[in-house]
Formats: C-alpha cells, structure tokens, sequence
C-alpha cells in the first residue's frame, strides 16, 4: 500500500499535502455514538469493515458514547450522531451518519485516490 | 371574567426582564415552551435573545444555556459587553454555559442516516450542568446550510422542540426572515407557542427598530408594533400606549411662574399633572416661558427636567440670565438639569426612551422640551405625534407636568393643532405677534385650559430684565387692542387726561365758589331790602295805631268836656 501511495503523492501534492502522513503514520479515528442503536452498530460495523479494508495494521478506532461521556460532545463539536472523526492525519475531517456508502466515507476521509 | 383570569394565569410565563417587553406579552415568554424571535439580519435578534438570558440568570435566578451557531463564544463575549453584560463572570458564576456548535460545511461528509443526538446530547449536558431553565439557539437554521439531508433535519428539529418542551426549559430561537416566510426554513412550523418578529427599517435615513409579537399561543398580547432600542442598557421596548385612560388626577395647582398668567388661569396656574403646551411663532418668547416655569419650580425645590432641542444649555442659560433668569443656581443645585440633544442626533424612538430614561433617573416634578417641532425634522408629523402621545401618557402616570413648546412656521395657521398635540395637551398658551402701528408686539392668549376658570382675553406679554410680565389688556378706542408704544401712548394719555380732568374739576369747583358767593350777596341784599320794608310797614301800622290811641282819648276828652259844661 505504501507503493501505491507515492505516485499519488507526487500527482496531488499541492491538494493534499498531510497525505503523505497515511503512508507513514497511523490513523486515529473516533466515533462517536449514543447508545446502543442500529445507526450506531451499522456505523461501527461499516466504520471497521472499510479500515480493514484500506488501512489494515495502521489505524485506531475510538468509540466514544456520548451517553456516558457527554462532556466530550463539545470537543470535538459533535452535533449529529453517529459522526466518524479523522483525528490524525489533519486536517480533522468529519463524516456523519450510518457510514453506509462506502465511496463517500473513503472519500469523507481522503482515502478515495488510494483505492 | 374571574374564570377568564384563572385561565391568563394558567400559562405561566417566564419574565423577559426587557423593558416594556413584558407588558406587552402580559409577563414575559411561556414558561416551559419555545419562543421564536425572527428578522432580517442585524434586526437584533441575538442580542435580544441573550439579553432574555442574562436577565435571567441575573434577574430572576434562572440560569441559561447560550447554543450558538454563529458566532464562538470569545465574539459573543465581546459583542454583548457592549451592552453591559459581562457572559465571562456569569460563565464563571454557573449562570451562564456558553457553547458554540460549529458546522464547517468542508469538513463535513454525510452518508447515511444519522441523528442530531449530539446536540440534543450538548444541550442537554449544558443544561444539567448548571441547571439551566432557559435555552437560547442562536441561530439554529445554520444546520440546514451545514447539512445535507433536509429530511433528516426537519425532522430532528421537530424531535428537538419536543425534546425542550420536555425538559421544560424556556427556550429562545432565532430565525434569519425568510422570503415570504417568517424564517428562511420555515422553523415557524415547528414553534408555535410564541412567535416575535423583529424587524429594522430606515425611513428618512433614520433607522428605527420594531417589534411585533405574531402569535402567543394562550395569552393575550399587544399586537401593534412597538419601537425598541439598543443601547448601552440593553433593550427597551416601548409600548405605544398604556391602553386604559384612566390616570390618576391632581386637583394641586402649581403656579407658572408668571403671576400675570397664574391670574389668567384662575388666580392659581396649572395643574400638577398636566400638560401644557406653549406654541406661538418665532421669537415671541416661548423659550422664556419654559425658563420661567422651570425657575418657578426649582423655586418650590421641585426637579425639573429641560431638554432642549435647539440650544445648548450654557446658551440657555446664559440667555435667561439677559432676563434676570438665574438658572445656574438651580443647576448647582441640582434642581434643574439639562439635556440637551440635536434631534437628528438619533431616531424618534431613540429620543423617546432618552426622555424616558432621564425621567426615570431623575424623578422630576417638572419636564419640558423645548421645542416639540424640532423633532419633525426628523419624522413624520403623524410620529411626532405618537411619540408625543406615549410621553405625554407616561408623564400623566408619573404625575408630572410637562411643557412643551411648539414653533408655528405660518402665522396664519396659528389657531391651528400643532403637531395635532392640542387634543392631548390639557393646556394650551399661545404666544403670537400682535403687528400694529409699524411694530411687533406679543400677545398671550389661553387656547385651552382644561377643567378651570381662564381668562379670554389677548394679554400682551413684554419681556423685561427681570423678567417676564403681562401687562394689563388695553383697548383703544376701536376695541382694538393696544400694545407696544401704542399702549404706552395709551397710558401716557390717560394720565394726561386725568391731569387735565382734575385740572378741570378745579375751576369749576371755583367757578360755583364765585357763583355761591354771589348767590349769597344777593340773598343778603334781598333780606335787607325785606327788612327795610318791614320796618317800613310796622311804622306806618304804629304810627296809626298811635293815631288811633290819641284819636281815643281826644274824643274821650271831648266829650267829657262837653258834659261838664252841661252840668255846670
């Protein structure tokens, strides 16, 4: 995957300059939910199925309950539920909803072009 | 109507603690229940929105909740501390929770469903954390343009009013105006309870704002439009009129100032209370009348308040002093205070609630303005005279009387309504050039005077060095009223015909002297002439009774001579 990613680099550097962190460093995603509910556990399951797919052995996942935490809501300015946050690399991107279309997740996280 | 009571006080309401904002809707917001506040932009919805909120955690010890989705909370901070309202030290104090949602349409990728939980999660969690009984959300439409899935949003805003209902806070949102609606999405579908449109609208190149309350589910409320302002003290909302007629009274005169005008009006002036207005054309001394009744009042160590429209009060004073008007003392004193403004200076409504504001402040007895026209230069007559209304409505319920003076620009139409403020005004002194003999005098007359004895006649009105007088009316020999050099000449001739008349009076009083005198000498002389003939007349009787006496005795001795010889 690190093969594939340098070509990319060179083709978009000025557009997307943090892209040459996914090759060397991790992804940190946080998702935040609030409960049990199916938007949330579709959310989790689509949200793990992708990382597999496209970032096997480099990300994190956070799964926040706002729930329990709603403290936390604020930081990240969470309105909207389920949300994913790309922490790291920046720039933050934000994905909300079910996490149900798989272009637009991969492309809500920049990851469209490695694919 | 004892039921009709029970079911107004049924709603309970959370109070607004805007000024004037309250009476309008019979006590504030539905307690528990949203309320909309819509306009265009810069209509001053935020403001009015926090104020909602600060008054409450301040005033009525009902924390609140500030979701803005506008602004962060470093701008709102600075934009409201303009208004006095310090949300950092209310932040601190647990009054306040300031939270700012921040929807940045680029960073955000919507796929699928989704929920606005989060929010529902923050507001909540502000909420509990201090306890919070009022929310503002400002300005919530924002979501529509940060996300996509109208469906979604409409109804999650529904869940959310719902959701606030339920958690029974009082809660404030505002809407940007839409096109043909009252919000551009249309929230009003959702917020039924209460809705406040405000509205900015610039005419003559003077802005003035207003606002309207369009609906408020189980209550009444005024529905007119009602001017409002911002300034330093936050909000004030003026409601035109208080709707009943029914102030109290004063039967207290207080004099004018003017003894000669105290006479006209009675023997005793105004009453407390009441409204006077003084109109009369250029130069004829209005200003002077107004300074003299202030006098008058500090005299009786009463406040008085003067705002004045077209001179400074340094000139004022300065030109009252030319007639023996020490105003500065007052002013030392404190008594009387001036405040004097251009009234291009700001709109009507801003001059209304500055005239408010001062009389609120300093509590006078006496307020006058000087003069009422100026402010047409600003507005429209039929505003002047609203505005004009709504003062002359709060003084009555203060008890406080107040002097207007009006400038009439035509002559002409002097014994017209100026401003139409006649039908108000409980008063009405009109001051006009008398032009007669090739000069201009002032005449004062009293148009109206409710409830008292005023004298009808034209009372020419001179201004001296010390001070104001009304002279006696004199009418010449047309029943044309005299005045000016013509009245004096007037006095000079009476005074000279009193001369000659005494001087008059004499002689005759000599001539029938001499006549008496001569009466007399004659009367004398008659009385001799009687005398003398009397005397005449008792000699001629004595001296026959004398004859007839010797007659007697002759013939006595005659005839007893005559028997002597007989017998002898």
């Amino acid at each position: 995957m690190a093969k594939t990613a340098k070509p990319e680099i060179q083709e978009k550097t000025k557009a997307s300059l943090p892209k040459t962190k996914p090759a060397n460093d991790r992804w940190e995603l946080r998702l935040y939910i609030a409960g049990n509910t199916p938007k949330s556990n579709a959310a989790i399951i689509n949200l793990k199925k992708y990382c597999e797919e496209h970032l096997k052995g480099k990300y994190s996942i956070e799964v926040i309950d706002l729930l329990q935490q709603p403290q936390l809501a604020a930081g990240d300015q969470i309105f909207a539920i389920p949300t994913l946050v790309r922490k790291v690399p920046v720039p933050i991107r934000k994905i909300i909803g079910d996490l149900s279309n798989e272009t637009k997740v991969l492309v809500g996280l920049d990851l469209k072009a490695i694919k | 109507m004892a039921s009709r009571k029970k079911t107004e006080n049924k709603l309970p309401k959370s109070p607004t603690g805007i000024t004037g904002l309250d009476e309008i809707t019979g006590g504030g917001f539905p307690t528990g229940r949203p309320t909309l506040i819509c306009g265009a932009a810069g209509a001053g919805k935020t403001l009015f929105s926090i104020e909602f909120i600060v008054r409450g955690a301040l005033e009525y010890n009902e924390p609140g909740v500030i979701l803005t989705f506008e602004e962060n909370t470093e701008d709102l901070e600075k934009n409201v501390a303009s208004l006095g309202f310090d949300l950092k030290k209310l932040q601190k104090d647990k009054l306040i929770n300031i939270d700012y949602v921040r929807i940045e349409r680029s960073e955000i990728e919507e796929t699928g469903e989704y929920d606005l939980d989060g929010l529902f999660i923050r507001l909540g969690y502000a909420i509990d954390s201090i306890g919070a009984k009022r929310v503002m959300l400002d300005t919530i439409e924002n979501l529509f343009s940060g996300l996509q899935n109208q469906g979604i949003l409409r109804a999650e805003l529904r869940r959310l009013f719902s959701w606030l209902k339920e958690k029974g806070v009082t809660a404030v949102i505002t809407g940007e105006k839409g096109d043909g609606t009252l919000t551009r999405h249309g929230l009003e579908e959702y917020i039924s309870d209460c809705v406040i449109m405000l509205d900015h609208r610039v005419a003559n190149q003077i802005s003035t704002r207003r606002l309207r309350v369009i609906k408020y589910r189980g209550s009444l409320h005024g529905t007119n439009e009602y001017p409002f302002l911002i300034d330093e003290d936050g909000i004030s909302v003026l409601p035109v009129t208080s709707l009943q007629l029914n102030n109290e009274v004063s039967t207290q005169r207080i004099s004018t100032g003017l003894p000669g005008l105290d006479q006209m009006l009675g023997g005793k002036g105004f009453f407390r209370g009441s409204s006077i207005l003084v109109s009369g054309t250029a130069g004829t001394g209005k200003t002077s009348i107004a300074a003299t009744f202030a006098d008058a009042a500090c005299k009786r160590k009463e406040r008085c308040l003067f705002f004045a429209f077209e001179e400074s009060p340094q000139q004022i004073i300065r030109n009252m002093k030319s007639i023996g008007l020490n105003l500065q003392q007052h002013v030392d004193n404190g008594l009387l205070q001036f405040h004097a403004s251009r009234p291009t200076l700001h709109g009507l409504e801003m001059h209304l609630v500055s005239i408010h504001k001062k009389i609120k402040q300093l509590k006078p007895k006496v307020v006058i303005l000087d003069p009422i026209t100026n402010l047409v230069t600003i507005g429209q007559m039929s505003e002047v005279k609203s505005i004009l209304i709504r003062l002359i409505d709060f003084l009555q319920t203060e008890q406080i009387t107040v002097m207007f003076t009006a400038l009439n620009i035509n002559v002409s139409s002097s014994e017209q309504t100026d401003e139409g403020v006649s039908s108000l005004v409980d008063a009405w002194i009109s001051v006009r050039d008398l032009e007669s003999n090739g000069e201009r005098n002032r005449g004062l007359y009293i148009m109206k005077s409710r409830g008292m004895k005023h004298s009808n006649q034209v009372r020419e009105f001179i201004i001296t060095d010390n001070g104001l007088k009304l002279v006696d009316v004199f009418v010449g020999a047309e029943g044309t009223l005299l005045t000016g050099s013509a009245r004096e000449a007037e006095q000079l001739n009476e005074v000279t015909g009193r001369e000659l008349r005494t001087h008059a009076l004499s002689r005759k009083d000599r001539e029938i002297d001499r006549k008496r005198k001569v009466l007399e000498a004659q009367i004398t002389s008659l009385r001799e002439e009687f005398d003398s003939v009397q005397d005449e007349l008792n000699k001629t009787y004595l001296e026959e009774d004398l004859r007839k006496k010797i007659m007697e005795k002759n013939r006595k001795t005659l005839s007893q001579k005559r028997s002597n010889g007989k017998n002898s």
